[in-house]
């Protein structure tokens, strides 16, 4: 029963020597041979047995997204292209996970190069979401997802470029959390969207969220896009009063998001009752953001993929799945002679529009809240034919990836009929994910939508 | 009969594009060893980045952008305070990430000059960019194969490319040998050429005599490993152009090889498949910002270079130009030369001898000892005059035609018998005793 426990709670529980590490072990394993072929979310699993550590988290094993190199470790980002590839080094943020004394329990699926908002698009199978199997997990980061609420891991790693990190929490009822661009080294991740790559912890609490962050976070000597700011404890934020804060409530009066709105509405209130103050406020058109991200996207997609030839390592260009192609085409395109300024240029200066937008906004309000998702889980089989299904889905954590914003999602209702989920994202200035930690942990223990500190 | 029309007269049109290596101590993008002609197994010094690994990162070699800015400042360039790194996509085996990190629109310096015998030639903009990988075309057990050394992938590499001011194949020889010379004054690249760590490449076209606009067309020779090939290849082409302007063509615009074996050129590629490189700004690497005192602390790092040590030189020491142009040549040398100048009597003296290979001298001698050589070279023996005439008598008896000669007005002899009498005496004879005694002699 050990995999149904929060980080915090096995850390407590090995640190007083209640429970041995092996035991984690077993019950993970064993969670994850019983759930693993009817929801499909590992690609691989490390069966090597966790070792104790001393170190902070004491050699708890995480699941992690498969696009991370992890050396000795087939990693796939869930491309045939990459079937037999098996990395020679550690990403960083790996590499910080094992320094911390945590370990890889296995590879979660994703949608293709992380191409996608689903996990349809995965080259190995889709992954169910484990809250109600006839729905999607939400993606890219879908099996990290999965895994965190299936409890087959206690913790998860996810990589998000925009949404892929909060959609899937969002979907799948657990915390996601996506960093300030920079806080968390993107050496050793496969490349999706360089500048918009960010890694992240996916928990089942907002404390694990922190507790995971502040161990793989900091600046890295292999990515220079990675910031020199100091890693501050990041579980200072937790259980800290929010009265008094400004809460600033964006997209509320998107057309199409009316019912999603009157529930999150409805759960702001929550906030109001801690102290803080909640105020409608209107934020530059998330729909823009759809074009832009399409385009740079695309465009950086187009050129990252480039290096797999097939001549060093991995198979070659015939195992590109439609979806990888699709992008390819249209990056190789938007970056053409002629058209890289009406396309690329153009995009990048609306980018820039949107930081404008959100340094008016943080000049009022601490933080923002808005829905992550505009609905619940999408059925199996809804991104045939739907070329845009991750741009419209990911549409209103577009604006903030673009700006390098940190967000968490943390969940704020739950459907009784279908058990589906639905997700808050709080946005925070750059550097400042103490702020979204305090103002998620303040919500999540004031209410009674996640499943863990809530249980049955 | 001739053709009554005259020929047209063409002139040159070309601008250069210089490749070279810098030899800072790890590679442009990552921490592995710069130094691939020292390596003595392929792919030793590799990593994620530069194997093009998944996931793997750039991080700029600080260095690099600096040593790239003090040329720049040296050429007399003007800065970009902000610049960026952009990538240039195109594919081929020996580029790992099937792009390769280069600067586009905002290189680093750029509206520099190099002055030559024929003229200023303008330098368009200098940039920094890492190399690729080297393929190597062998046959391994019987079969065919192509392997790839990525000990050079990401090698910092600076691209000087000049406007179409150079007007002869010599003026193009004599440009690339001044910019090696100030890289190699810099000490910031090698230039060895022959290992490719210097590479040239020429747009040539022609264009009649008088003409002012730029030619149409312009073919660009690429990848010529010597100053020598450069100059002949400039030449080759010109008279390629000639004859098919004269035949009514023009030229098409294509890159073109030089093949040294048969000194000439020969057609790579046309203009049809020239690539859309899709340039980019690189989101792996974050902008490039200089303040102007940090750019005036690099100007200040620069060395005194060869003209400005030619002209100190002939102020400081009466070094005349002709010397000193041959003998800064190298900055090592002429840094060891010069503490010989600073002790040596006559500093020009000094600088004749060594030029005119009156002595010999290597780098790193003791000055002392260099200035004594010297000076021994001007150190006569004292010669009794009786003991000299009867020298010279016995010389004159056995060369009677000689003396009819020199009776006959013919001055020329002068010298034989000069030496003549060295040899007979033994010894080092003031000259201008020798001389008049000689003459003397003569006339008798």
């Amino acid at each position: 029963m050990l995999e149904t426990k929060t980080l915090k709670e096995v850390l407590d529980l090995l640190e007083s020597g209640e429970i041995t590490l092996a035991e984690v072990h077993k019950d993970l394993h064993t969670a994850i041979s019983e759930k693993n072929d009817s929801l499909n979310v590992y690609l691989t699993v490390n069966n090597a047995e966790a070792s104790p550590s001393t170190a902070a988290l004491k050699g708890i094993p995480i699941a992690v997204k498969d696009n991370y190199c992890t050396k000795g470790i087939r990693t796939t980002a869930s491309s045939t292209v990459l079937d037999t590839f098996i990395p020679q080094y550690d990403s960083t943020v790996i590499a910080k996970l094992k320094a911390a004394g945590g370990s890889v329990l296995g590879k979660t699926n994703l949608d293709a190069w992380a191409h996608g908002s689903s996990t349809e698009t995965s080259q190995y199978g889709r992954t169910l979401n484990p809250r109600n199997p006839e729905h999607l997990p939400g993606g890219s980061s879908g099996g990290s997802a999965a895994a965190v609420a299936a409890d087959m891991a206690i913790a998860a790693l996810g990589t998000e470029t925009a949404g892929s990190i909060r959609q899937p929490a969002a979907w799948c009822g657990i915390v996601g959390l996506k960093p300030t661009y920079g806080r968390c080294s993107r050496y050793g991740v496969v490349p999706m969207a360089s500048s918009t790559d960010s890694p992240g912890p996916m928990t089942k609490t907002v404390e694990d969220a922190a507790i995971l962050l502040t161990h793989i976070a900091g600046h890295d000597k292999y990515d220079g896009t990675t910031g020199d700011q100091p890693v501050p404890d990041f579980t200072k934020a937790i259980d800290k009063p929010i009265k008094g804060m400004k809460i600033g409530y964006v997209y509320h009066d998107i057309e199409g998001l009316e019912d999603g709105n009157k529930i999150l509405a409805e759960q702001l209130k929550t906030f109001e009752k801690l102290g803080a103050t909640v105020e409608k406020v209107d934020a530059l058109d998330p729909h823009y953001a759809i074009s832009v991200y399409t385009v740079v996207q695309r465009g950086e997609v187009s050129s990252n993929l480039g290096r797999f030839d097939g001549i060093r390592y991995g198979n070659d260009r015939s195992h590109f799945g439609d979806e990888a192609k699709r992008r390819i085409m249209l990056g190789t395109y938007t970056l053409s002679k002629g058209y890289a300024d009406q396309y690329y240029n153009t995009a990048q200066k609306v980018r820039s529009l949107y930081i404008k937008d959100y340094e008016e906004l943080f000049k009022k309000f601490d933080v923002l809240v808005s829905l992550t998702s505009p609905g619940y889980a999408k059925k199996v089989g809804a991104t045939d034919g739907a070329a845009m299904f991750g741009e419209l889905e990911d549409m209103l954590l577009e604006p903030s990836s673009l700006s390098g914003l940190p967000g968490i999602n943390v969940p704020c209702y739950r459907d009784e009929e279908t058990n589906l989920f639905l997700g808050m994202n709080i946005v925070a200035p750059m550097w400042q994910e103490e702020k979204m930690i305090q103002v998620a942990d303040a919500f999540e223990k004031a209410t009674p939508w996640n499943t863990w500190r809530n249980r049955k | 009969m001739t053709d009554s029309t005259p020929k047209t007269k063409y002139e040159l049109v070309c601008g250069m594009e210089v490749h070279a290596e810098l030899k800072t101590k790890s590679k442009m993008f990552c921490g592995c060893k710069n130094d691939p002609f020292g390596a003595e197994k392929p792919n030793i010094y590799t990593c994620p980045t530069c194997l093009g690994m998944p996931g793997g990162l750039p991080v700029a070699n600080k260095t690099a952008i600096e040593w790239t800015i003090k040329l720049g400042l040296a050429l007399g360039c003007k800065i970009n305070l902000f610049s960026k790194f952009d990538r240039k996509n195109y594919f081929y085996p020996d580029l790992p990430k099937a792009y390769q990190i280069s600067q586009y629109d905002i290189p680093f310096c750029y509206e520099g000059v190099v002055e030559t015998s024929e003229g200023p030639v303008r330098i368009t903009r200098i940039h920094l960019e890492e190399d690729t990988g080297k393929l190597q075309h062998k046959t391994v057990d019987g079969k065919k194969v192509s392997l790839i050394d990525y000990n050079r992938s990401s090698v910092p590499l600076i691209e000087i490319v000049t406007e179409p001011d150079i007007k002869s194949a010599k003026q193009a020889k004599e440009y690339g040998k001044a910019l090696r010379q100030v890289m190699r004054y810099l000490d910031i690249a090698d230039c060895d050429m022959e290992q490719g760590g210097m590479r040239l490449e020429a747009n040539i076209s022609i264009r009649p005599e008088g003409q002012e606009e730029l030619p149409d067309y312009k073919v660009e020779v690429k990848n010529i490993n010597s100053f020598r090939f450069v100059e002949q290849a400039i030449a080759y082409e010109m008279e390629r152009h000639d004859e098919l302007l004269e035949a009514g063509e023009t030229p098409a615009q294509e890159t073109r090889g030089w093949n040294p074996n048969k000194s000439e050129t020969f057609s790579q590629r046309t203009k049809e498949d020239t690539e859309d490189y899709r340039y980019f700004p690189d989101p792996d690497l974050p902008p490039i910002r200089f303040t102007q005192k940090r750019i005036d602390e690099l100007a200040a790092e620069i060395p005194e270079l060869p003209k400005a040590k030619a002209a100190r030189w002939e102020k400081e020491f009466g070094i005349e130009s002709k010397y000193a142009e041959q003998l800064t040549a190298e900055r090592p040398y002429a840094e060891w030369l010069e503490t010989v100048f600073a002790i040596a009597e006559k500093p020009n003296a000094v600088a004749n001898a060594i030029v005119n290979k009156k002595v010999t001298v290597s780098e790193g001698e003791d000055p002392t000892a260099v200035a004594k050589k010297v000076a021994d070279l001007s150190k006569t023996d004292d010669v009794d005059t009786s003991e000299l005439v009867a020298a010279i008598t016995k010389i004159k008896e056995a060369n009677a035609d000689a003396v009819e000669k020199y009776q006959n007005g013919d001055t020329k002899v002068v010298g034989f018998f000069i030496g003549q009498v060295m040899r007979v005496l033994g010894k080092k004879v003031d000259p201008n005793v020798l001389r008049t005694t000689l003459m003397k002699e003569l006339k008798k």
